[in-house]
């Protein structure tokens, strides 16, 4: 909680009020925001610091909230458009050169680690994606979102929708054939 | 579920071409126990979907977030350009002082520099009064003597 003074004291029935019929509203979906985000970001803090930015936002935009259809898919449409700008700045500079680095050796521990975990190997299998698919993906089968929530979202047509996902699960396939047949790494 | 109905739900869920309800009873076979040995290779996906669905956003829901620590920065914004122009306007309203007293020293200095030269001739002017007042006690003793 922030520091109050006197004549905020005196607003509090009312924010109170606001806080939790904003806590209703946003309550069911947070754990999407968090998920979507996670997928994008992978890392578990930059996904939990993007989904309090989220929040944040819709915070600040709630006297306008009751215009949007969906608060949950306007929600979703900003956490996607935060994550991809978040990985585009990130490209820019030269984290990437370091992430990669950094990662190339850790994946390898990583690798052994996960052996058994078959979560764990999924989630691999799934960041390799580019990430429209990735996104697709995560909205259906994580999700189960409809075919037109998809669309809306992710802005495309419904048949692009549809191949983006059918590739999506068909590399996830071959990723696991692959694996089951040269054996777990 | 019949196996090939399974088997033909599974082709058309590669196609992108299956509905929800149509996955979610493909996710209940694969999540079950009797999965077919051939199709166990997909059992991860499935099961990894379900798992994936149940991660939580754990920290807090931040109530009245920036609101009031935007009012404050706005606090800090004015009183910076308070101080600024506090400063700015103090300092001219200073030299111009200084300016005054300036004026004002040399103003005096001036004066006391006439009044100097006023008062020296003044003294000059007295010296020759004084020789008038010998002439006068002279001229006092010869009229005595007579």
């Amino acid at each position: 909680m922030l520091v109050t003074i006197d004549n905020e004291d005196l607003e509090q029935p009312s924010t109170t009020m606001e806080q939790s019929e904003f806590l209703n509203v946003v309550m069911p979906f947070k754990d999407k925001l968090y998920r979507l985000a996670k997928r994008l970001l992978v890392s578990r803090e930059e996904a939990e610091d993007a989904t309090q930015e989220i929040l944040m936002r819709l915070w600040t935009k709630k006297g306008t909230m009751g215009e949007y259809k969906s608060i949950e898919a306007f929600a979703m449409t900003m956490t996607k458009n935060f994550c991809l700008d978040r990985l585009k700045s990130k490209q820019a500079g030269n984290m990437k050169l370091v992430h990669s680095n950094y990662t190339d050796e850790s994946r390898s521990l990583q690798g052994q680690l996960e052996a058994a975990d078959s979560v764990g190997w999924m989630e691999r299998i799934m960041e390799d994606l580019p990430e429209q698919q990735k996104m697709v993906l995560q909205l259906r089968d994580v999700e189960q979102y409809g075919f037109e929530e998809i669309c809306e979202l992710m802005d495309m047509k419904p048949t692009a929708v549809r191949v983006a996902l059918s590739r999506a699960r068909k590399t996830v396939r071959e990723a696991l054939i692959k694996k089951h047949n040269y054996g777990i790494v | 579920m019949e196996l090939s109905n399974i088997e033909k739900l599974l082709e058309r869920y590669f196609e992108g071409a299956t509905t929800v309800s149509e996955e979610n009873e493909l996710k209940r076979y694969f999540t079950g126990d009797d999965v077919a040995t051939h199709l166990q290779g997909y059992t991860p996906m499935f099961n990894y979907f379900s798992k994936a669905r149940e991660e939580r956003y754990t920290k807090q829901v931040p109530l009245r977030p920036r609101r009031y620590a935007n009012k404050y920065r706005w606090i800090s914004v004015a009183a910076a350009v308070v101080l600024t122009f506090g400063i700015y306007f103090g300092k001219q309203y200073q030299d111009r002082k200084q300016l005054e007293r300036e004026q004002a020293e040399y103003a005096y200095q001036e004066t006391m520099k006439a009044f100097g030269l006023l008062a020296e001739n003044f003294d000059r002017g007295r010296e020759k009064v004084a020789y008038l007042k010998e002439f006068e006690t002279t001229k006092q003793k010869i009229y005595n003597k007579n």
